[in-house]
């Protein structure tokens, strides 16, 4: 692998709620290249979201990062001083929300949210600020941007709205973009063309990117790499082909049985028993331990991540390594 | 835009109709103008012709009629107590009333809106729920009595303002007012604030209101994500978005505000319209009750259909399913 | 589903509270906050003292034979010659002040309760008549509230009665005219929702009368904001009926609330005796801002939105 961009290394966030410590993030690792795409795949709640603005130093209150390091081009992010971490925002990371309809501000014209975008971070003038605006919303797809500009958000459509927010994230050139479900609220066909386009940005500006979903399918034509989370940890992770055809892990085997496009007609899709822990008690142990045909005494005990095969790392003590060897 | 102020134009006219017809129809149910205006020992023959000449003996139907084309002139009749002509009375007084009106709302937004804010951001701060607590107090602080104390602490306690009256005007650009004295302005500081702690509670309780659910919102913190400075997006994404509500219910609450100098205006022996619409209460003088209503109820007109542009023109999603329909 | 990261957290406590009933859950979530609960107690011993006034005051205020005009305008805590202490000193006639403010307190809640009630009655039956039948007879009700709430209440009040004229009973009925319109359209907005539930399609199908439907299943489900808006309207009934009071045109001087005894202070205000308007006022402060502590938390635990 190149240069990575960013590499997180034991990263741990937790929530400090009346209920009790929420740890939604708990000792995470992974890292990103240049030019590459890691998927970050795992259910609602599993902690994907929040390793995301955690990079990002935007946890709201009551979490915090609590531990691990946050390593952007070997600069490490925890801790930075507000205003340390804001010039990096926008600038060298940027993030994309998943639904479009409420990333924009609806009572801001578009124009005034990418200048204003533009000009936090460098010294240019507003017409500077107006033409890079009106080339990013150019560069993806949108027609006539300049009138485009003029207008205000519930003016677009889902699809031309997400990629207003795309060309705002790349307006400019973040060396990182962290992209959080971005077309889960969109159609099929319109989820399609953006991804085209994130896979064409990538590559020509050499950018890191985080794909942040629920959904194994979407980022199985796209990533690189994939990282999939469970009950705030990553339980597997590989290079993408490999880690689809013959997983290790017995969650991602589940996950990835459980999607009907990868099965052969007739056959019925496979369900993983149970349901996904509550983030407040944790089984201890191996959380998927209470819903794994394989759990035995040892996984009471906290496995650790290990590389069982070449480049193909999990979190188990009874992988599935018969069909990937 | 001019289809939609002509359409509310139309529905104002509407409602002053109605208004007209219900001002008519109280007045009516008053009781007789006659028992008060002629002699008990007048003769049955000067009886109807009094009658005659007030036209009541006509229908009730062109009663009304008659009535709306004086009120159309101007000609709502003489005060009994002043013998003026009662909206000529009306208008002499109203200068004084709006006065202290837009004194109580400037002092409401001016020390509401910072105090809304802080206890938006900082919910859980000393300060800010000292500032709650201090809006529930103010909520609950039956204004009249909160007036007296006014007195009894400022005037009588510390003998710093005086306790009632309007001090000496003076004109300036053609305005005649209190505001450009300084002994005015001393007289004016205690009705004033009398009549703004009710809805200075009200605009913090709202802004808090607005800034706490804003704050949740994905696109305050796209703007955050985006690295703008917390000040750009608390005065603009946060704030702009606030505004809006905010508009609606200051200017709203401006006819609530001239309805309760009523209360002020009393206590204070404040020379407005509240003082004389209860003088007037207290010794049935009609014409100046009528005349009192007329104005109130075109104020109010007049007022929603400001606050109704306003809202338009700050939430660009109203026009447009304006211009839709 | 929004990016928000307080999603997982939304979840947690749910499972643990699966068995209690609704009921319990709100009294719980009620007693949740201290200061409802100290705004509840305060409430309850205010009703308390309103209803064994008799029992409570050191004298009856409006018997003549038990007050003396030689007492007039005692400072609290003086002693009157027959040994008798003012607590909060004598008003312009020689009357004990907790007397005539336990006396006056029970005028002003019972003014404001019955408003309260008639009105939630009147106007939740047309905000659910509204909802339920749609069409004209929505229409005509919705344009009365929405003209009815485009008034402030103090000035509808004014003119009604300065038509009127004083009277318990007239202020009562203002004070219903004032109320009726918030109850109208918060119950009205609530059966808009309920309405489109499958329960009532249900109950329709079963071919109901028509006030079955309403009574049986569109109003109890309507309650929760007629609940939290009948509290905050009992306290603006009382504090409306004491500024009425207060200018004149509310009760007649035969039924002295706490509005009439505040007004009776005022004129000795400016010579310094501030008790005879400061008590009365502190008790009508203490009566609002306790019902209102209740109907905040009130409308904080069954609003769905804020469920935190």
């Amino acid at each position: 692998m190149t240069e990575a961009v960013l590499k997180v290394e034991n990263l741990q966030t937790h929530f400090f709620t009346k209920a009790g410590v929420v740890k939604s993030v708990d000792d995470v690792s992974f890292e990103v290249g240049r030019g590459k795409i890691m998927g970050l795949v795992g259910e609602s709640g599993s902690g994907k979201s929040v390793s995301g603005f955690s990079i990002m130093g935007l946890v709201d209150h009551p979490g915090r990062v609590v531990g691990g390091r946050i390593l952007f081009h070997g600069r490490d992010l925890v801790g930075l001083p507000d205003e340390e971490m804001r010039k990096i925002r926008g600038r060298r990371i940027a993030m994309i929300f998943q639904d479009p309809m409420m990333t924009l501000n609806p009572v801001l014209r578009i124009d005034t949210q990418m200048i204003e975008t533009i000009q936090a971070h460098e010294k240019v003038d507003r017409e500077t600020a107006r033409q890079r605006s009106r080339d990013a919303l150019g560069q993806v797809g949108i027609p006539s941007p300049d009138e485009r500009l003029m207008a205000y958000p519930h003016q677009f459509s889902g699809g031309m709205r997400q990629r207003v927010v795309i060309a705002l994230a790349l307006a400019v050139n973040p060396k990182l973009v962290i992209a959080d479900e971005p077309t889960t609220a969109l159609d099929v066909t319109i989820q399609a063309q953006i991804l085209y386009q994130m896979q064409k940005l990538v590559a020509e500006q050499h950018m890191g990117l985080i794909w942040v979903t629920h959904d194994l399918s979407v980022v199985a034509g796209l990533a690189d790499e994939l990282c999939v989370m469970y009950a705030g940890r990553i339980v597997e992770r590989g290079p993408v082909g490999r880690l689809i055809d013959a997983p290790i892990h017995p969650y991602t085997k589940g996950l990835i049985g459980s999607v009907p496009s990868r099965n052969p007609r007739g056959q019925p899709l496979t369900q993983i028993p149970g349901m996904a822990p509550t983030p407040i008690d944790l089984p201890a142990g191996c959380p998927f331990r209470p819903r794994c045909a394989r759990a035995s005494d040892i996984c009471r005990t906290t496995p650790e991540t290990a590389e069982h095969l070449p480049g193909r790392f999990a979190r188990c003590f009874h992988p599935h390594l018969e069909d990937a060897a | 835009m001019s289809v939609f102020i002509l359409r509310r134009l139309m529905q104002s006219l509407v409602l002053l109709c109605v208004m007209t017809i219900i001002v008519f129809a109280g007045v009516y149910a008053i009781g007789n103008p006659i028992d008060i205006l002629i002699s008990p020992d007048a003769t049955q023959a000067e009886y109807d012709r009094a009658v005659r000449a007030l036209g009541l003996d006509l229908p009730l139907w062109q009663q009304y009629l008659v009535f709306l084309s004086k009120l159309v002139q101007g000609d709502l009749g003489k005060s009994f107590v002043f013998n003026e002509p009662a909206l000529t009375l009306v208008f002499s007084r109203l200068p004084a009333t709006l006065e202290l009106a837009f004194a109580a709302m400037l002092l409401s937004i001016v020390i509401g809106i910072p105090l809304g804010l802080w206890a938006g951001l900082r919910p859980d701060s000393v300060a800010g729920r000292s500032i709650m607590a201090g809006s529930i107090f103010g909520f609950s602080l039956p204004n009249f009595w909160q007036g007296l104390m006014l007195i009894m602490v400022f005037s009588v306690f510390l003998q710093w303002l005086p306790a009632g009256g309007r001090g000496p005007t003076a004109n300036f650009l053609g305005i005649n007012s209190s505001l450009f004295t300084a002994e005015g302005w001393q007289h004016l500081l205690l009705p004033a604030l009398n009549l703004a702690l009710f809805k200075m509670s009200l605009v913090i309780r709202l802004t808090r209101a607005g800034v706490r659910e804003t704050l949740l919102l994905d696109y305050v913190k796209f703007a955050r994500a985006k690295g703008l400075s917390s000040r750009r997006v608390i005065f603009v994404h946060v704030f702009k978005n606030i505004l809006i509500p905010l508009v609606t219910v200051i200017g709203l609450e401006l006819g609530s505000v001239i309805a309760f100098a009523v209360v002020t205006e009393t206590i204070f022996a404040w020379p407005g319209i509240g003082k004389l619409i209860i003088d007037s209460i207290f010794v049935l003088d009609r014409p100046v009750i009528v005349a009192y209503l007329i104005v109130i109820v075109l104020m109010f007109i007049t007022i929603n259909l400001i606050v109704d542009i306003l809202y338009s023109v700050l939430d660009p999603r109203v026009r447009l399913a304006d211009m839709k329909s | 589903m929004s990016a928000s990261q307080t999603e997982p957290l939304a979840a947690a406590p749910a499972p643990a509270k699966k068995a209690i009933s609704p009921w319990r859950r709100l009294l719980s979530a009620f007693f949740e906050s201290k200061l409802a609960v100290v705004g509840l107690v305060g409430l309850v011993l205010i009703i308390l003292a309103a209803l064994f006034a008799p029992l409570l005051a050191p004298q009856n205020p409006y018997d003549l034979t038990q007050i003396d005009i030689m007492d007039s305008k005692l400072p609290p805590g003086a002693e009157s010659y027959t040994g008798m202490i003012y607590v909060l000193g004598t008003d312009g006639q020689g009357r004990d002040m907790l007397s005539g403010i336990l006396y006056g307190l029970r005028i002003s809640l019972i003014v404001g309760v019955l408003s309260g009630f008639f009105a939630l009655l009147i106007g939740t039956s047309m905000g659910l008549s509204a909802a339920y039948f749609g069409g004209r007879v929505e229409t005509l009700i919705m344009r009365l509230v929405d003209l009815q709430l485009s008034f402030p209440a103090i000035l509808v009040a004014l003119i009604l009665l300065a038509i009127l004229g004083r009277g318990v009973d007239k202020v009562i009925l203002a004070l219903i005219v004032v109320q009726w319109a918030y109850y109208a359209r918060a119950s009205r907005g609530a059966a808009l929702v309920e309405r489109r539930k499958e329960y009532i399609e249900s109950a329709r199908s079963l071919a109901l009368s028509t006030p079955r439907i309403i009574f049986r299943h569109l109003l109890p489900n309507c309650l929760p904001p007629v609940i939290v808006i009948g509290t905050v309207q009992v306290a603006n009934a009382i504090a409306l009926e004491a500024t009425l009071s207060f200018l004149g045109i509310g009760l007649p001087v035969t039924e002295p609330s706490l509005g009439l005894l505040i007004s009776n202070g005022f004129n000795y205000l400016l010579s310094g005796r501030y008790w005879i308007s400061f008590f009365p006022g502190l008790a009508l402060l203490l009566t609002i801002i306790a019902i209102n502590l209740v109907g905040d938390q009130l409308r904080d635990i069954l609003n769905p939105r804020l469920q935190r």
